[in-house]
């Protein structure tokens, strides 16, 4: 991936990561959302994750998004509506939100860095990001991990149909 | 480089020409087709020197005129920024998704073999499905930023009926997944190329012939066509999520219908119907059953290729224009029923029984 587009993108990003929290209209800070999500999984694409971007869109973008969108259009939340207008929500969202950059440069940026820079750390290995290499790392090494994902994403769904047969009722 | 960079310029460039051309042919075959089912004479206003072509002049020149030419509108209270953006993010997303959909096999000139596909991707059918669940957006912003009651409840409708078929559409795409054991539709296209027995061409449908009706039904259902247009729905919503659009805006949305139907089409005919395969056409020359053959130079056997794509999906263009054309409309209940008891528990079993097969064979 070249500097040049690696800058590029990573601006379109940022800027697009800042509209989320920085616009009134929430339909606006969704299709922000939608756009980061978008521009993330385009340079996913250009570090050889082609699978990763695919699902990035598919999932995020076109699924989970339109289902935000769908219920913000349903409510119907208007621009003046906002619902974490108090300072004690928003001293808790600045906290939390340092905590989590914390954790991400101590346990992501930190480890990595002495591998950034010039060269990005060389060129990967033969058939990286493939389909077929991310499938047999799943179902070998991760197959724990993986089957307790479907595990939980059961227990949601199941937890799901409860709620709404008991609003019926 | 320079020729890389140029070739795959023209081969990106054929494929939108081919689309946009064949959305605008759609135009006349919906006007003049449905003209026909109805028992009317139908698209026969406009002529040139007295010559309307069958309506041809109607509705290849006379109606973008108008549309091109036409008052844009955008309501007071509506959002200036989205109701632009959205007609474009539609068209755009499925446009691009052509971009991993080959549309022949390869051409060989000058000592180079250039692969019939503008981008090869290895996550290809991927690819198309992202860029198809994307286009949703257009109906979604087109419905809010609109600022009006009909528009949003097309949009609403739009959001929950795209969402609800994409599951059974993608299901039914990993029993196709399981039987190629790629996600290259180029690749799809060429094990396509082998006969069963020696005689019968091995295309999809004869592997996954419950796959392909799901996909067929999901994907009209993406289009938001009749049966499934309860997002427009014009005797309820006026004209739906794009009842405020007028001018090139609504000639964009218009198209992006067309360029939908072109997409599903295209993917029917890549993963069921032999993509550019013609029946014992191999790369140089036919070679038949009974022994004979009949060579042929490359250039001919790669424009018969191409054209064999090219019927096959304008015939699947046709067939879904019909089906508009001769179904009423699904009651909203209907669809939902369809789509989530209906298609999704089958393809949850195509994908099972195909399993079981695959694993059988692989013994």
């Amino acid at each position: 991936m070249s500097p040049v587009l690696f800058v590029i993108l990573a601006a379109m990003l940022i800027v697009s990561a800042l509209g989320v929290v920085l616009q009134r209209s929430p339909i606006r800070c969704a299709l922000a959302l939608v756009t980061t999500l978008f521009v993330l999984a385009v340079i996913f694409l250009f570090l050889d994750a082609q699978l990763v971007a695919a699902l990035q869109v598919i999932v995020y973008a076109g699924a989970i998004m339109v289902l935000f969108l769908f219920v913000i259009m349903l409510l119907n939340l208007q621009q003046d509506v906002r619902a974490m207008a108090w300072l004690g929500a928003r001293v808790v969202a600045v906290l939390m939100g340092s905590l989590f950059l914390l954790a991400a440069v101590r346990f992501f940026v930190y480890p990595l860095a002495p591998r950034l820079g010039p060269g990005m750390g060389g060129a990967p290995p033969e058939g990286f990001g493939s389909t077929e290499q991310l499938g047999q790392r799943l179902f070998t090494h991760y197959l724990f991990a993986f089957e307790i994902t479907s595990v939980l994403l059961l227990v949601a769904i199941i937890g799901a149909v409860v709620l709404a047969k008991r609003k019926l009722a | 480089m320079w020729i890389e960079t140029g070739i795959v310029a023209i081969k990106a460039l054929v494929v939108i020409l081919m689309v946009l051309n064949l959305a605008g042919i759609l135009g006349w075959v919906e006007r003049k087709g449905s003209a026909l089912i109805q028992d009317r004479i139908g698209a026969n206003r406009a002529s040139v020197f007295g010559i309307a072509a069958a309506g041809l002049v109607n509705t290849m020149m006379a109606d973008p005129l108008k549309f091109l030419t036409k008052e844009d509108i955008i309501p007071a209270r509506a959002d200036r920024l989205l109701h632009t953006v959205a007609p474009c993010v539609g068209l755009f997303a499925v446009t691009v998704a052509f971009a991993a959909v080959p549309f022949g096999d390869v051409l060989q000139v000058g000592g180079r073999t250039i692969n019939l596909q503008a981008v090869p991707l290895n996550i290809g059918i991927l690819f198309v499905l992202a860029m198809v669940s994307l286009s949703v957006y257009g109906v979604v912003l087109g419905g809010w930023a609109s600022n009006d009651r009909f528009s949003l409840l097309g949009g609403i409708r739009g959001s929950a009926q795209v969402i609800s078929y994409e599951i059974a559409m993608g299901l039914s795409l990993v029993a196709v997944v399981m039987t190629y054991s790629t996600l290259d539709l180029q690749e799809m296209a060429r094990a396509q190329g082998q006969l069963i027995g020696g005689w019968l061409p091995a295309w999809g449908i004869l592997y996954q012939p419950l796959a392909f009706l799901i996909f067929f039904c999901a994907g009209i259902a993406e289009t938001k066509r009749v049966p499934f247009d309860l997002p427009e729905g014009e005797s309820e919503l006026v004209s739906g999520y794009f009842t405020e659009y007028s001018g090139v805006k609504y000639l964009m949305f218009f198209m992006t219908d067309f360029v939908e139907i072109i997409a599903i089409s295209g993917l029917v005919t890549t993963m069921f119907f032999g993509a550019w395969q013609v029946p014992y056409l191999q790369r140089d020359g036919f070679h038949f059953p009974g022994g004979a053959s009949m060579l042929l130079p490359q250039i001919i056997v790669a424009v018969m290729q191409v054209l064999s794509f090219m019927i096959k999906v304008f015939f699947f263009c046709w067939l879904q224009i019909m089906i508009r054309w001769t179904l009423p409309r699904l009651r909203y209940d209907q669809l939902m029923r369809f789509g989530w008891k209906g298609l999704l528990p089958v393809s949850l079993l195509n994908v099972l029984a195909t399993a079981v097969v695959a694993l059988a064979v692989q013994g």
